[in-house]
């Protein structure tokens, strides 16, 4: 068997039961664990694919960031998940007739039912296969998409204004560190010293 | 980025470069008096960047790697936009002052919020359009809840903001299709695939998502039902903004794409601006009746108003287009005429927002009870005041595309309309007395009033000359 056919079987069956394993796992935390594995698996088939920034982008923000998320609010919600799990076999027949619903679908995308639309390619992206990934987005980002980029930067910035309006509150009862009159402070006048005579209080 | 580039997109560019000005000052300078100037200092940006683009000799079809236009048509929505947003700012400062919440973010997000709709109007690809969108609700979601402590303004943000996304997710979806079915998201890329090869169902599908989507944002009848809760639970100055601006980027961006990308299915999207106009006329209408809230009258007010404009755009012709642009025109003089108006009602000191408090003003003041009727009479558009015009050029023009039914339905719509304007001014002459209003108002309040108040009256007279430069930004779309 090919190296990377034997590397599909290999990511796509980890995927698939660690996807299965999210569902099935009656403890929340290893559900959360599970999915961590499902994402690893699908960046193992994006690096088979030649996707390595795709891959890696892909660890970093939904092993790093969402799952870590995920984990603590799983962790820190105190809901009843046995409850939860026990009304699974009610829905099991709705999911699998979406299920199949899903892979009568993926089948029409590759099978050959669909007569081919004229589509034509957009011309701004020729993908030359000598280039990564990285250097070929960086390639195009900064250039031709310069002014998309700076838009999603704007859009992110008032993202960051909105949730500090909306929850910052400037509370008068709490004291705050102010830096300069640290630095300006005088030995001199800050300490006062007391000859204390022995056996006496002050 | 060309040095051109540059200069086209100059007003642009101010913006945002002025709005990171004014967060760092607002952030290492915190007094009153920065605030204050950073809230000046936007104003005088706003006039500035209309300046600049009534100024500019660009007449440039697309630019900018193909994805901006800056035509007459742009031009003509863009400075509107700018002068109407200094307008309101203007107006919203004391009210601010008022009830706590002059912060130097408001400035600043209504300065994104321009800018999303400046971008909006001139893209000319789905990508542009849509962060322009983004950026302009997402600071619209944050200023609708700016009175975070009030839970009525806390449930406006939260409706506002799920209810945006799910629109922006139908218009995503909708430009989804058209990608699918064109391999493009260039509108002239996207026309002149139409006009060869005809169209492929997933083109249509993907108008009546984009149509469902921006109908939501210009608050046209089945997408309305966040238009009076946001409008009764934002702030005055907010709901003040959200009556006029994003309406005018609303119908601007969907004139755009209509005429500009979708220009070759006439027939195919009119049907469907037909249907959302005469519900959102008749809605617009018949609910406001039961009205006591002054805000969610003029929200009710403004879906009807909408479904007149919408009327103007299923004919489908550029006489259709130049009648949309001076009814909105017309819509926005009398909207900031209505709102300086509310934004001072109050009674000890507490802002009031009912109708019934409206009882006898004429005895609290003449003047602002004369130009307030002048301006109803307008907005329900009586002859001979401005407002009959607009929505004349409208009706004119749906009878030359030879839909002279829904000029009727618009005018029996106008005539029910027309109650619920008749009844404030009834209360304001003939009411029965009862706890008066305090009917102060600042000076330059007053003379906003008074001005757009003026404005409905000497519009008879040749329509401030609007005529032609609305033609002519009509033509440049249409082309």
């Amino acid at each position: 068997m090919e190296p990377f056919a034997l590397g599909f079987y290999f990511f796509s069956s980890i995927t698939l039961l660690s996807g299965l394993m999210v569902v099935l796992s009656t403890n929340p935390v290893h559900s959360v664990l599970w999915l961590i594995l499902t994402f690893f698996g699908a960046s193992g088939l994006f690096i088979i694919l030649g996707a390595e920034f795709l891959a890696l982008i892909l660890m970093i923000v939904y092993v790093g960031a969402v799952a870590v998320l995920f984990m603590f609010v799983v962790m820190m919600l105190n809901i009843n998940f046995k409850e939860i799990k026990s009304r699974l076999t009610k829905y099991l027949p709705v999911g699998v007739l979406i299920g199949l619903v899903l892979f009568v679908e993926l089948s029409l995308i590759f099978g050959d039912f669909i007569p081919e639309l004229k589509f034509n390619s957009n011309d701004d992206l020729v993908i030359n296969p000598n280039i990564e990934n990285t250097k070929q987005l960086g390639l195009v980002l900064y250039t031709d998409f310069f002014i998309y980029f700076q838009l999603a930067g704007i859009v992110l910035l008032i993202a960051m204004i909105g949730a500090i309006v909306l929850t910052h509150q400037r509370r008068k009862d709490v004291k705050r560190q102010d830096v300069l009159a640290q630095i300006y402070k005088d030995p001199n006048n800050s300490i006062e010293l007391k000859d204390i005579k022995p056996g006496q209080g002050l | 980025m060309k040095i051109i580039d540059i200069l086209i997109l100059a007003p642009e560019i101010l913006l945002i470069i002025f709005s990171i000005i004014a967060i760092l000052t607002a952030s290492f300078f915190k007094s009153n008096k920065s605030y204050n100037l950073i809230f000046q200092a936007t104003i005088i940006i706003f006039l500035f960047s209309a300046l600049i683009l009534y100024l500019t000799p660009f007449e440039i079809k697309t630019n900018v790697n193909g994805i901006f236009i800056r035509d007459t048509f742009s031009k003509f929505f863009q400075i509107l936009i700018l002068l109407s947003v200094s307008c309101l700012l203007f107006m919203s400062k004391q009210y601010l002052q008022k009830n706590k919440l002059f912060k130097p973010e408001y400035p600043i997000l209504l300065i994104f919020s321009t800018l999303g709709m400046m971008l909006m109007i001139s893209s000319n690809n789905f990508l542009l359009l849509y962060l322009g969108l983004e950026i302009q609700s997402l600071s619209l979601y944050v200023v609708s809840s700016f009175r975070r402590e009030n839970y009525k303004s806390t449930e406006a943000g939260l409706k506002y903001f799920i209810l945006g996304s799910l629109s922006s997710g139908l218009m995503l979806f909708g430009i989804s299709l058209i990608y699918g079915s064109t391999g493009s998201i260039n509108f002239e890329i996207i026309s002149s695939m139409i006009k060869h090869e005809g169209f492929f169902p997933g083109i249509i599908a993907g108008l009546v998502f984009l149509i469902c989507g921006f109908a939501f944002k210009a608050s046209a009848v089945p997408f309305h039902m966040w238009t009076p809760d946001v409008y009764e639970g934002s702030p005055t100055p907010v709901t003040a903004f959200f009556a006029t601006v994003p309406k005018l980027a609303a119908i601007g961006v969907l004139l755009r794409v209509l005429f500009d990308c979708f220009g070759q299915l006439v027939e195919s999207w009119q049907q469907v601006i037909i249907i959302i106009s005469v519900l959102s006329m008749f809605l617009g209408s018949i609910a406001a009746i039961g009205q006591n809230n002054i805000k969610r009258l003029m929200a009710y007010s403004s879906i009807g108003h909408i479904g007149f404009v919408l009327m103007g755009i299923a004919s489908g012709t550029d006489k259709g287009v130049s009648s949309v642009l001076i009814y909105m025109v017309l819509y926005i003089i009398m909207n900031i005429g209505v709102f300086v108006f509310i934004l001072n009602m109050e009674r000890n000191g507490v802002a009031v927002t009912t109708i019934n408090s409206l009882n006898m003003y004429n005895d609290v003041s003449k003047s602002q009870t004369l130009f307030l009727t002048i301006l109803l009479f307008s907005l329900a558009g009586i002859p001979p005041l401005a407002g009959f015009f607009g929505k004349f050029f409208i009706f004119n023009a749906a009878i030359n595309a030879g839909l002279s039914w829904l000029a009727v339905i618009g005018g029996i719509a106008s005539v029910i309309a027309a109650f619920y304007y008749l009844r404030i001014v009834y209360l304001m002459y003939f009411g029965l007395s009862s706890d008066p209003l305090s009917g102060k108002m600042p000076t330059a309040h007053w003379l906003i009033l008074s001005g757009s108040a003026l404005l409905m009256l000497i519009g008879i007279i040749n329509l401030y000359g609007l005529e032609k430069p609305s033609f002519l930004a009509a033509k440049s779309l249409i082309n």
